[in-house]
């Protein structure tokens, strides 16, 4: 069981180039056919935030004040971790062409598509602060080392749970239909379009179970109060060493078979 | 004394039949009952061949389809690991020449170009120096800004070849591709291999034209059933698969013939 390739070193400056022309040409197919484009990415979230105000805020009447922004600050990072996490299970699928031909550190691919959906959750961060100065607020602050933890931690989590995914979806086909009920799941179960003090007092203990909770409460206080809790910046991190452990260590063992099952 | 770059040691490879282990239901159905039985299907691809390439030498692969060519060619890319045995490379490997290899089917043809060279293990600026040359290669004119999807499969090919030549492999695999596109291209792409040869670039190709074989390589290997039936001078071993396929020639495979006559 042994193989040496001492022919396929390559140099910290071509994997840096490999990382860039993949980020580069998930952005250029996301936005090749659609005239849209930048404004799906910010769209998508907004007419959503539109449709939960007008079903929870003016049908069900929650009692939650500056609801829009609530709703914001919840939306823009989940639909990173949300598209993030829903698109991995195809990522080998989808570079088959490349992966049976050439010899590469495939981790790199799940990489790529993690950092492209944090650019365009960066790109949306402008919008988010336009909205929240028509609602007279002040972009805190404290986002100058918020953001970077936050970014960070989402991108651990992300890249992990992607490696998982992606490496499993190959072997077993049902991953990408199950990851996307999960998602859906998560979403209700995960206070995004709700705050976490409407949480009844005897489930309130069971939010750390869930792995995308601390994060996207730790969001939205961020985007709008500029605190972060620091025992959910470790929970979080905590998920994200784990998911990222789990994942390259599921990668490795099936890395070799991939050009075989696709 | 003359230098392996590819050196295959004992190698064997098998598939296990992953097929029937796709699907949560198929799984847990036959989970306790067809574990064994699982484990134990496997396809043997190629068993126990052993062969050395070296520098600078044209060496040629030649057998039935499904014979295992195809895996040994993955093997030496470093797509497939062994499942026993030692396969050795040295040096850089161009990408399994075939069409639209590592191609991005909604990127341009240049920006393709460049994700196959890095794909490589070339850097940005290596490639940024021979991009027009490339490009003037290809004579894909304006097709070059449009994205490969709408090219034709002769369009793909000039594309890939063109990456793969310029683009100074040390170790260039080409798979049964070079029957494509006009005959004015293929005899550019003709005229390139004989450069390399010149040059001293090592080739292994995998061909259904045993001619081109026969002409163009120096070495060449027959695999028969998976393992190696005959291996040495290029002209010898295709004279030998000609006369052992003589009586079957006309029934056995109609496909070959299509890819004949290939001008290297």
């Amino acid at each position: 069981m042994k193989a040496i390739d001492l022919g396929n070193h390559r140099s910290l400056e071509n994997y840096r180039d490999l990382l860039i022309i993949l980020v580069q040409k998930e952005i250029k197919v996301r936005y090749k056919n659609n005239v849209l484009g930048y404004l799906w990415s910010v769209g998508n979230p907004l007419m959503f935030a539109v449709v939960y105000f007008f079903a929870f805020k003016i049908i069900m009447r929650v009692r939650v004040e500056a609801y829009p922004l609530v709703l914001l600050a919840g939306l823009f990072p989940w639909q990173w971790f949300a598209n993030s996490v829903g698109s991995s299970p195809k990522i080998f699928v989808a570079g088959s062409s490349i992966i049976k031909k050439v010899n590469f550190p495939r981790h790199i691919i799940p990489l790529a598509s993690v950092l492209n959906h944090m650019i365009h959750f960066c790109f949306s961060l402008p919008v988010i602060i336009v909205l929240l100065l028509f609602y007279d607020k002040v972009p805190p602050l404290s986002w100058l080392y918020g953001m970077p933890i936050q970014i960070g931690v989402q991108l651990m989590m992300l890249y992990g749970i992607s490696l998982l995914l992606a490496s499993l979806n190959l072997f077993v086909r049902d991953i990408e239909p199950l990851a996307s009920i999960i998602i859906q799941m998560g979403f209700f179960f995960t206070p995004i379009i709700y705050t976490e003090d409407l949480i009844p007092e005897r489930f309130q203990h069971l939010i750390p179970l869930n792995p995308a909770a601390p994060l996207m409460i730790n969001w939205r206080n961020l985007i709008l109060e500029g605190t972060l809790n620091f025992q959910y910046v470790l929970i979080s991190f905590g998920y994200g060493l784990l998911f990222l452990a789990l994942g390259y260590s599921v990668y490795k063992k099936l890395a070799h078979r991939f050009a075989e099952v696709l | 004394m003359r230098e392996p770059v590819v050196s295959f040691d004992g190698v064997c490879k098998s598939y296990p039949l992953y097929h029937h282990v796709r699907g949560i239901k198929h799984l847990l159905f036959n989970f306790p009952r067809n574990l064994k039985a699982m484990k134990s299907m496997q396809y043997e691809a190629i068993r126990g061949i052993s062969f050395d390439v070296y520098r600078g030498e044209q060496f040629g692969i030649i057998g039935h389809n499904g014979a295992g060519k195809s895996t040994t060619l993955g093997l030496i890319a470093g797509v497939l690991k062994p499942t026993s045995g030692r396969v050795v490379v040295r040096g850089r490997i161009s990408p399994l020449l075939s069409l639209g290899a590592g191609f991005h089917p909604d990127l341009s043809g240049r920006e393709n170009v460049m994700l196959n060279g890095i794909l490589m293990g070339l850097t940005r600026r290596e490639i940024l120096e021979k991009l027009d040359e490339i490009l003037d290669f290809t004579e894909l004119g304006e097709f070059i800004e449009r994205p490969i999807r709408v090219y034709s499969s002769g369009m793909l090919a000039r594309l890939g070849f063109s990456v793969v030549a310029h683009l100074d492999p040390e170790i260039l695999l080409i798979d049964e591709v070079l029957g494509v596109g006009d005959i004015r291209f293929r005899q550019k792409c003709a005229k390139k291999i004989r450069e390399f040869k010149r040059s001293g670039v090592t080739m292994v190709m995998v061909s259904h034209s045993v001619d081109g074989i026969a002409r163009l390589c120096s070495r060449a290997m027959w695999i028969e059933n998976h393992t190696m039936q005959m291996i040495g001078d290029a002209k010898e071993v295709v004279a030998a698969y000609q006369a052992a396929n003589a009586d079957e020639a006309d029934a056995s495979d109609p496909v070959n013939e299509d890819f004949a006559g290939v001008e290297l």
